[in-house]
């Protein structure tokens, strides 16, 4: 029997070693690359601008409407649009393609629309001396009286160390959905506090088992209550530093809440975007703590819950006894202009039109806008279509109290939560007593993603 | 009974040359002629294997290369032998990543490594033509359904909600797709899937080794009083070895690259199996996420290192580089 001659066997793999070892040498030395850029005094570099040049623009599905309308209204500027997942679920398409844009230092897009409202804090900050993707917007790109226009607040996920990166799509403020219809024949009042939420929690459980006082199996279950209890999880305090207290009053008091709630199955524990919530919960949902696209996603949609016209009201964000009442967020998409762009006359116009126009934004737009002129003319639309059984100051009121103890670091709380909590509420296990469990899991993710962690 | 260390000859016979015996070449004509036709041989061998190992060094040696220069150099191109390795390793996600995928190895081999052999000779001893060819279609069918597409048919069979096999699911506890894929479900979940989407195909390659044994041996054995379980252990198990060991390391090799079945799952679950469950996640993690290069690259070279080293000790123990006397 013959085996394979360790010398030969090794010289071949030599030969292959030297070849191989030239090969990425020449590769490497192709990979430099010079570059035709000058400082506009905007706080980048800028490419050399053709103001004739096509802009691209990246956008979800959702989104197409937005260019469509740009373009019926500017039809002499040219636009190439890419449809992209819009980085949907955390799958950081946008981040990926533009760390690739990066090592092959061409490609990127001029303007770019994702449902991440957290990317500022990576598309901010260049890697290995590479120039940052998204450009300043505060320096002239944008003017001051349109960013001024914007809601209070609703910036926050754009601006990094005083600067502003990027424009907001819409707000995704927490309010209280309700049945108006249900609370007027059970006889309830619609709660003020959280601690009347949970005391009514415990009477649907007792009265009217099957019905639901909102969900705890989505991934955004901390914005939505956490985030409104000031629970100091995810404070961003500067650049690279987050303060992540999970141990506090405000989170226990949160965590005992949704602990009660789920036990007595008033909250369930399935994602309202599932066949069997559906199934199992049309015409059963008393109350539903959530973002303001809630009511299009689920309340007023023949594919979900479907309430039919004149039942869902909206009150206010509810506060703790003794404390004053802020909203969470859920998202709320953000518009970025490539520090790239060959064309940041055009794509500036675009992201403008976009994010602050009536042609999109009121007449065509499904979420709440985030400028705030865009956002009374859409409330007074959404108002007159009779559909609400309450006028929607619930959802104006919310807007501007978003608490702002609740960062957007480059990592994602949501999954945080999906790894580690979503599984524990499941198996009927407390998040109370596993709030150091999600401390634990924050402060771990926050560390590999660079942060400085402050218990 | 005693072991048969025979091992089968590689290839056919050379077709019905006569034996030469009245011809006789003067030895230095016979010599030219055997150098001419080993030279031809080799010129034809090397043609066929010239776009393999093109093929190999474009798309697997030179990224390797690339990776182990990345994984020892810093984000600005500087020398830095042991830092992305002693990062990576100190990652808090490293050892529970490596601990998933070798909980799920462990489970995936050895199902393949037993069952696959027991259902090939199984298989293999079906008298009956077409129970047998209709055994080897069914087994081999799950495997039409490549990668993604057959994770996706798992998510819809692992949703008790949706699932043909909900009401079993249930009544093993599982009323929701969170309760099935909890991270303590997930190595024998993904090991299903893999199994049942790959086995097929290995199964009919053991059954076509199990053909390549000679009758003659198989009917010594049985004259010899040998019944089908001792035909089994003591002919078809050793003749079968380095097809046993090619299996073993070829799935070796994709297991420890689990990707596509925790990163559809954790799609599909809005991120309750996390995006950085395998080794390989975790390499993603790095570069798009992160986007280090380095670290990524570093963690692709330990668990090339790892792949290495078991497929070496298979190589060894499977004798797969052993070849016949000419």
């Amino acid at each position: 029997m013959n085996r394979i001659q360790p010398r030969r066997l090794v010289r071949q793999i030599g030969l292959l070693g030297v070849l191989s070892v030239t090969a990425v040498a020449v590769l490497s030395g192709c990979s430099s690359s010079g570059s035709d850029s000058s400082d506009g005094g905007r706080g980048f570099s800028e490419a050399k601008q053709d103001k004739n040049s096509t802009i691209t623009v990246w956008v979800d599905a959702t989104r197409v409407p937005a260019v469509k309308a740009f373009q019926k209204a500017n039809p002499s500027i040219k636009v190439k649009t890419v449809t992209y997942d819009g980085s949907a679920n955390g799958s950081n398409s946008f981040k990926t393609k533009m760390s690739l844009y990066d090592r092959a230092g061409k490609g990127w897009p001029d303007v770019v629309f994702s449902s991440q409202n957290n990317d500022a804090s990576w598309a901010t900050q260049g890697v290995a001396g590479k120039q940052p993707f998204a450009a300043r917007l505060d320096k002239g790109l944008i003017p001051a009286d349109t960013l001024s226009g914007f809601a209070k607040g609703s910036l926050n996920p754009c601006t990094v160390d005083g600067g502003v990166y990027c424009l907001r799509n819409d707000l995704a403020q927490t309010v209280l959905w309700y049945d108006s219809s249900l609370l007027k024949k059970f006889g309830y009042a619609v709660p003020k506090t959280w601690e009347e939420y949970q005391a009514l929690g415990e009477k649907v459980a007792k009265e009217h088992p099957g019905y639901i006082v909102g969900s705890v199996g989505d991934t955004w279950t901390p914005e939505v209550f956490m985030w409104s209890s000031k629970c100091q999880a995810n404070d961003v305090t500067d650049i690279r530093k987050v303060t992540v207290k999970t141990d506090s009053t405000e989170c226990k008091r949160a965590a005992s809440m949704l602990d009660t709630l789920v036990a007595n199955k008033s909250l369930t524990k399935l994602s309202v975007f599932t066949p069997d919530f559906v199934k199992t919960y049309t015409g059963k949902v008393l109350l539903m703590p959530g973002p303001a696209w809630f009511a299009g996603a689920i309340f007023n949609n023949k594919e979900s819950l479907n309430v039919p016209k004149g039942r869902l009201g909206v009150a206010a964000p509810l506060a703790w006894d003794g404390d004053s009442a802020v909203a969470g967020n859920v998202g709320g998409g953000t518009w970025f202009i490539s520090s790239h762009s060959k064309n940041l006359a055009n794509a500036a116009t675009f992201a403008k039109f976009v994010t602050t126009d009536d042609a999109y934004q009121v007449d065509l737009g499904p979420g709440y806008p985030a400028y705030a002129a865009a956002a009374d003319k859409w409330v007074q639309k959404q108002e007159s279509s009779g559909y609400y059984a309450t006028d929607l100051s619930g959802l104006t009121s919310a807007a501007g109290l978003v608490w702002d103890g609740w960062g957007f670091p480059s990592f994602s709380q949501e999954a945080i939560w999906a790894k580690t909590i979503t599984p524990l509420i499941s198996s009927g296990k407390s998040i109370e007593d596993n709030l150091d469990t999600w401390g634990t899991a924050i402060k771990n993710q926050a560390k590999v993603n660079g942060y400085q962690v402050n218990d | 009974m005693t072991e048969v260390t025979t091992t089968q000859s590689a290839g056919p016979e050379t077709p019905g040359r006569p034996a030469a015996a009245d011809h006789h070449p003067h030895p230095k004509e016979a010599a030219r002629m055997t150098k001419v036709r080993k030279g031809r041989t080799r010129s034809i061998g090397a043609l066929f294997v010239t776009p393999y190992a093109l093929f190999m060094l474009a798309f697997g040696v030179l990224p390797a290369l690339y990776a182990i220069y990345l994984s020892v150099t810093d984000v600005d191109g500087g020398f830095t032998p042991t830092a992305n390795f002693s990062k990576v390793i100190g990652d808090f996600r490293f050892f529970a990543a490596a601990r998933h995928v070798a909980f799920f190895l462990g489970i995936w081999l050895a199902a393949l490594l037993v069952l696959v052999v027991f259902l090939a000779i199984v298989v293999h001893a079906i008298r009956a033509r077409w129970l047998s060819a209709s055994a080897r279609l069914f087994f081999y069918l799950p495997g039409a359904l490549a990668g993604a597409s057959s994770v996706m048919l798992w998510l819809f069979v692992l949703d008790p909600v949706a699932s043909p096999a909900g009401p079993l699911l249930r009544a093993m506890g599982m009323d929701s797709f969170t309760n099935v894929i909890q991270p303590d479900h997930l190595p024998l979940i993904f090991a299903i899937i893999a199994f049942w989407t790959g086995a097929g195909g290995w199964i009919i390659v053991m059954y076509g080794a199990l053909n390549n044994i000679s009758t003659e041996i198989m009917e010594a054995a049985r004259i010899d009083g040998a019944n089908p379980v001792q035909v089994a252990i003591h002919i078809q198990l050793p003749l079968l070895r380095k097809w046993i060991a090619y299996m073993a390391v070829l799935s070796l090799a994709a297991g420890t690259q689990l990707f596509v079945e925790p990163s559809l799952l954790s799609q599909a679950s809005n991120a309750v199996v996390p995006n950085d469950y395998s080794l390989n996640q975790l390499a993603y993690q790095y570069a798009f996420d992160l986007n280090d290069f380095n670290g990524s690259a570093a963690i692709s070279v330990l668990l090339l290192i790892v792949a290495l080293v078991l497929s070496a000790v298979f190589v060894t123990k499977g004798g797969l580089f052993e070849t016949e006397d000419v």
